[in-house]
């Protein structure tokens, strides 16, 4: 790319502590391509423990497409390829004994839209772990449905109409739904992409009050393009710009004194 | 970085406000330094008018410090700020905060000019407040100039003047106290003259506060509390000045 020196120039070297002690996940020159265009470049970053990481930036940046690359999402798209080291408590997640599958199991994902199965809710929930034979009896799996549902904030609302569709809930319930259906199978880390950024402020903070009651559990990685959002439900944010991790940092610091001035420019919403 | 930047946010308006606030700030600033230049001159120049006039003038400065704190307010509800746009909000909320008390100083000045009068207190040991008066405006002023330019290097320099003001302030109370043992009849006189000299002792505690509101705001660092080395190494600049003792 002719303009890439500039651009180098401009961003540099990631600012900020990149590294946590004992990830989760992390990844190593993490670069994505689609087809020639390169999307994501050499992306270092870790994935603490019960911890929240917020991906934010502008459209375009990559934060999505480096997210989908923590469980493999972009396998699917033909023409996207993904290079480095990207790995999962140690093991490499796109090792060729990896399945997909089951390391999707592993690190679940939440989507922007929600989207449920045109089915009803409790079969939602109990498709993965059906998939992956995780209930021996049927009291087995009602748990499992009842336990995820109750997780994800929703239980109390839908209990008497487990049998219903999915589909009739309101959006913010919907979501949690996706979130109850992630949860189900036991992930290990969940990525969200906008999970909130259909819904209505109340949703919106229901969904962020279970982000922070997840955190015990889970690890997590959200992507969002509210700033106030990845301040509130957010330990570390790390800022993306033209396919580069720009900035990591603390969320405390990143949104009072963040270091790039990228970073400062994009959250207090000046020219860049 | 574009920290002393206000503008260039896309909302043309959030920049009009931030520009607001700030000449608020200013225009506050600068009616407490004629408040204090007055005090001062009324006290020395035994001019009764104008010690009646700062006496009973700090209404306006009280008003726009009403009136500061409600436009940042409305910023924090309706713009979030965050970065150094917040943290110029929180600078100008704690700045305006000292300026009120600065104001309130000064207008004991005037009052304390007043009671010459009033009382037949005599007027003639206020001239040792002279040098103390000037050092103390002086601070004041480079710290209202800090604020309007973010001059962090200023900011540590009128920081480490602090100390000069604080030895001026020993240095009269004890020329004073001599007065008193000298000629106890001159006590209620004099004594007078050692609460103007704390007052003027206390503005320059409060314009310190300024250009440690100042370093905050461009540095992100807070510096309250800490000796005037470690703030030159916080902010990573190296003063031209004696630092050794400049401890707070």
């Amino acid at each position: 790319m002719a303009d890439k020196p500039d651009i180098e120039q401009l961003i540099g070297d990631t600012v900020g502590e990149i590294h946590v002690d004992a990830p989760k996940m992390s990844t190593r020159n993490c670069n994505v391509f689609y087809g020639d265009k390169q999307a994501i470049f050499d992306v270092n970053l870790d994935f603490g423990k019960h911890s929240v990481v917020a991906l934010i930036g502008p459209s375009g940046c990559g934060k999505s497409t480096y997210l989908r690359c923590l469980n493999r999402m972009n396998d699917t798209i033909p023409i996207c390829r993904v290079m480095g080291k990207l790995s999962l408590d140690d093991e490499d997640i796109y090792a060729r004994e990896m399945d997909p599958v089951l390391l999707r199991a592993r690190v679940g994902m939440v989507f922007q839209k929600p989207n449920p199965f045109p089915k009803s809710i409790y079969d939602n929930v109990a498709y993965g772990p059906r998939l992956h034979g995780l209930a021996q009896t049927r009291a087995d799996l009602d748990e499992i449905v009842v336990t995820s549902l109750q997780k994800a904030g929703l239980f109390e609302e839908v209990k008497d109409r487990l049998t219903s569709p999915g589909t009739g809930l309101s959006g913010g319930q919907q979501q949690r739904l996706c979130i109850a259906r992630t949860i189900a199978v036991s992930p290990e880390v969940i990525l969200m992409d906008e999970p909130a950024s259909a819904l209505d402020p109340i949703a919106t903070a229901i969904i962020e009050e279970l982000i922070d009651e997840l955190r015990e559990n889970f690890t997590i990685a959200i992507v969002t393009h509210s700033m106030q959002q990845a301040a509130r439900v957010s330990q570390r944010t790390a800022y993306f710009h033209l396919g580069r991790l720009v900035e990591v940092g603390e969320t405390n610091d990143i949104f009072t004194n963040p270091r790039h001035e990228l970073t400062e420019n994009y959250i207090t919403g000046r020219f860049g | 970085m574009s920290e002393n930047n206000l503008g260039d946010h896309i909302s043309h308006r959030f920049d009009e406000e931030l520009e607001a606030v700030r000449n608020q700030v200013l225009k506050m600033g600068g009616l407490v330094e004629r408040q204090v230049a007055s005090g001062i001159s009324a006290l020395i120049e035994h001019d009764h008018t104008l010690a009646r006039v700062v006496a009973r003038s700090d209404v306006k400065i009280n008003a726009l410090e009403v009136s500061i704190d409600e436009q940042c307010t409305q910023i924090i509800a309706r713009r979030q700020p965050t970065a150094s746009d917040l943290r110029l909000i929180i600078s100008v909320i704690k700045t305006i905060t000292d300026l009120e008390r600065i104001g309130d100083e000064a207008e004991k000045l005037g009052e304390y000019a007043l009671r010459v009068e009033n009382e037949g207190i005599r007027a003639r040991h206020y001239e040792q407040l002279q040098h103390l008066g000037d050092h103390v405006l002086k601070m004041l002023r480079d710290s209202l100039n800090c604020f309007a330019k973010m001059d962090v290097e200023m900011a540590l320099l009128t920081i480490a003047s602090d100390k000069r003001i604080d030895d001026e302030f020993e240095s009269v109370s004890r020329n004073l106290i001599t007065h008193m043992m000298e000629d106890p009849r001159e006590i209620a006189s004099v004594l007078h003259v050692t609460w103007c000299a704390r007052a003027l002792e206390r503005i320059g505690d409060h314009a310190k506060n300024i250009c440690e509101y100042v370093v905050y705001l461009v540095k992100g660092k807070d510096v309250r509390h800490i000796s005037l080395e470690q703030v030159a190494e916080e902010v990573d600049i190296e003063l031209d000045i004696d630092i050794e003792d400049g401890d707070k």
